[in-house]
């Protein structure tokens, strides 16, 4: 019975053939996701950088406590930017205090309350367009509503005006990360306080809430620093350009640090470029510490679990 | 067309015993599927009686019953009658809050609130109106669930800090923290390493002097050491394509295990499917 034997053999090597490790090209395409992968960072990195140094080099000789402290000027020399800095702070605080009650009211109510019917479906895929809505129409909304028929109430192309402007832009935003962030919290923390003889309300703000804060807070500085850049529905608004005095209220006229960067970019005179540049890095040190805030806040409690 | 059922096995508690919870006839649908059909079980005070049987069987659609639990599930409709002391809970006139502090839960996953240890124990007492003193309420309930020696130290501390069994004792401890008369478990066990297992089995049969035990359980040896009781649930195809839960035999467990009147009981007893 040798052939018996010899063909057994020659199965064994077939056998081993099933599989060819081919280890050295396996090795090799992982090497080159990794460099594509890096390179992919590198070069967004590097195109920030640059972004960066240009700005800062254009910028920084012209920023002193006298640029932030002096208003709009026709001589480069003596322009700050007092005003639109006063005024976007105004606008941001307005902003946060419309739309978090109504964004994260919204968002729980869709996410906690809210059956599953076709109305609900509706106003879900509607929040979804809205957010992706261009801002000038939000700004000629904004116009005709908030300027134009509420001018009683607003005071026409006033701070107000323009706060509810950038509310109705981000309520969408603040909407879809609040209902993100509870649909994180998993089900069975709804069912222990459930299942404790907790009603409804109970469960969502003893237990879903909290633990649903450190992402509703993302989402809403996320959305604020989108406001903060805005320029143009604020334009479409009627925020003024040049403006030598502080908001004293809610109908007061006002103007933002976008828009004052935006006019001083389009002034013919080299010097306004240069203090153009020295505006960016007060509206990006302002981003920069809102999202500070917002890292420390998110930090502080998710410590608290 | 309704599937006819296999023959079934129900014994009756004798009357010497209290029944703490009782159902007839009980269907459990999701939207048009009938998860479950026609069960009738009576389950007496003061023991554990184990719910055993296959997956999708409906063991644990019958166990969220008796707190109404599928109440939070939009899609589910419960028919037939269940008796809590003799009173009906199901329907429009009972409150589910209420009936929930009354009938507590432990879930499969240990679930501890993101919080300290103390105040999971509290907050079901807080909400439900406790009037007594809360550092004894805390103490009390966490000696009754074992784990008192454990964690004494460390009250102030979150509950997710502690081991999967002693999250799950925790869980135990926060439900007998409202005072229920009835706790109902679904697969306590089934996360949990061997030596917390037997913790957990341990404390069960403490707890069965104070209160009325439903375990849901894949482990029959589970279902063998702890209850006095068991019921075998098995399931059958259904003409649409699903899954349909029956009832199959309920009796002492010793007979389930040794001497079951089922064949189906039989089989899967002894290992031979499931």
């Amino acid at each position: 019975m040798k052939t018996d034997v010899s063909s057994r053999v020659v199965d064994k090597g077939q056998k081993q053939s099933h599989f060819t490790a081919n280890l050295g090209s396996r090795y090799t395409i992982d090497r080159i996701f990794k460099y594509a992968a890096w390179g992919a960072t590198g070069v967004s990195i590097l195109i920030l950088v640059w972004l960066l140094v240009t700005i800062v080099a254009d910028g920084i000789g012209t920023l002193n406590w006298n640029f932030i402290t002096s208003f709009p000027s026709r001589r480069a020399e003596n322009a700050g930017i007092i005003a639109a800095l006063v005024g976007t702070v105004w606008v941001m605080c307005l902003v946060a205090l419309f739309t978090v009650p109504l964004g994260v009211g919204a968002g729980i109510f869709l996410e906690e309350f809210a059956e599953d019917n076709w109305f609900t479906r509706l106003v879900e895929i509607n929040i979804g367009n809205l957010a992706g809505v261009p801002s000038i129409i939000y700004g000629l909304l904004g116009l005709a509503v908030f300027a134009r028929i509420m001018q009683p109430i607003t005071g026409g192309r006033s701070v107000l005006s323009g706060s509810l402007t950038l509310s109705l832009l981000i309520l969408p935003v603040v909407i879809v990360s609040t209902r993100e962030a509870l649909r994180a919290i998993p089900n069975s923390l709804r069912l222990a306080g459930y299942a404790l003889g907790a009603t409804r309300w109970q469960v969502i703000w003893s237990h879903v809430l909290p633990a649903a804060v450190p992402g509703i807070l993302t989402g809403v500085i996320l959305a604020l620093s989108r406001a903060i850049g805005e320029t143009a529905p604020l334009i479409a608004v009627g925020a003024a350009v040049f403006i030598s005095f502080l908001p004293e209220g809610l109908q007061s006229q006002f103007t933002a640090m976008p828009i004052q960067i935006y006019n001083w970019v389009g002034r013919p005179q080299e010097e306004f470029h240069y203090i153009a540049a020295s505006g960016i890095i007060v509206l990006m040190a302002m981003l920069l510490v809102m999202n500070g805030v917002a890292v420390y806040l998110r930090n502080h409690f998710q410590k608290d679990f | 067309m309704p599937t006819p059922l296999p023959s079934t096995s129900i014994s009756e508690v004798s009357d010497s015993k209290t029944i703490a919870l009782q159902m007839e006839k009980v269907s459990v649908y999701y939207g048009s599927n009938l998860a479950v059909k026609d069960v009738y079980l009576e389950i007496p005070e003061h023991e554990i009686v184990a719910f055993i049987g296959p997956s999708g069987c409906g063991k644990s659609t019958i166990l969220r019953c008796f707190n109404r639990m599928n109440d939070l599930i939009p899609s589910a409709r419960v028919d037939g009658r269940i008796l809590f002391d003799g009173e009906e809970i199901t329907g429009k006139r009972v409150d589910p809050v209420e009936l929930r502090r009354r009938v507590g839960m432990v879930f499969q996953k240990p679930n501890p609130f993101p919080k300290s240890i103390y105040d999971n124990i509290t907050f079901g007492a807080r909400i439900n109106g406790y009037q007594g003193n809360y550092d004894e309420l805390v103490e009390r309930s966490l000696r009754g669930a074992a784990l008192w020696d454990e964690v004494k130290d460390k009250l102030q501390e979150s509950g997710l800090g502690l081991s999967g069994g002693q999250q799950q004792r925790l869980c135990i401890a926060r439900a007998i923290a409202i005072e229920p008369e009835v706790i109902l478990m679904d697969e306590p066990c089934s996360a949990l390493d061997p030596i917390s297992t037997i913790k957990v089995e341990e404390l069960m049969h403490e707890l069965k002097e104070r209160y009325t035990i439903v375990i849901v359980t894949h482990n029959m040896q589970q279902a063998s050491r702890v209850s006095d009781r068991t019921a075998f649930f098995n399931a059958v195809a259904t003409d649409q394509g699903g899954k349909m839960g029956y009832l199959v035999e309920y009796n002492h467990t010793q007979d389930i295990f040794s001497n079951p009147k089922e064949e189906y009981t039989r089989d899967y007893v002894s290992g031979r499917f499931g």
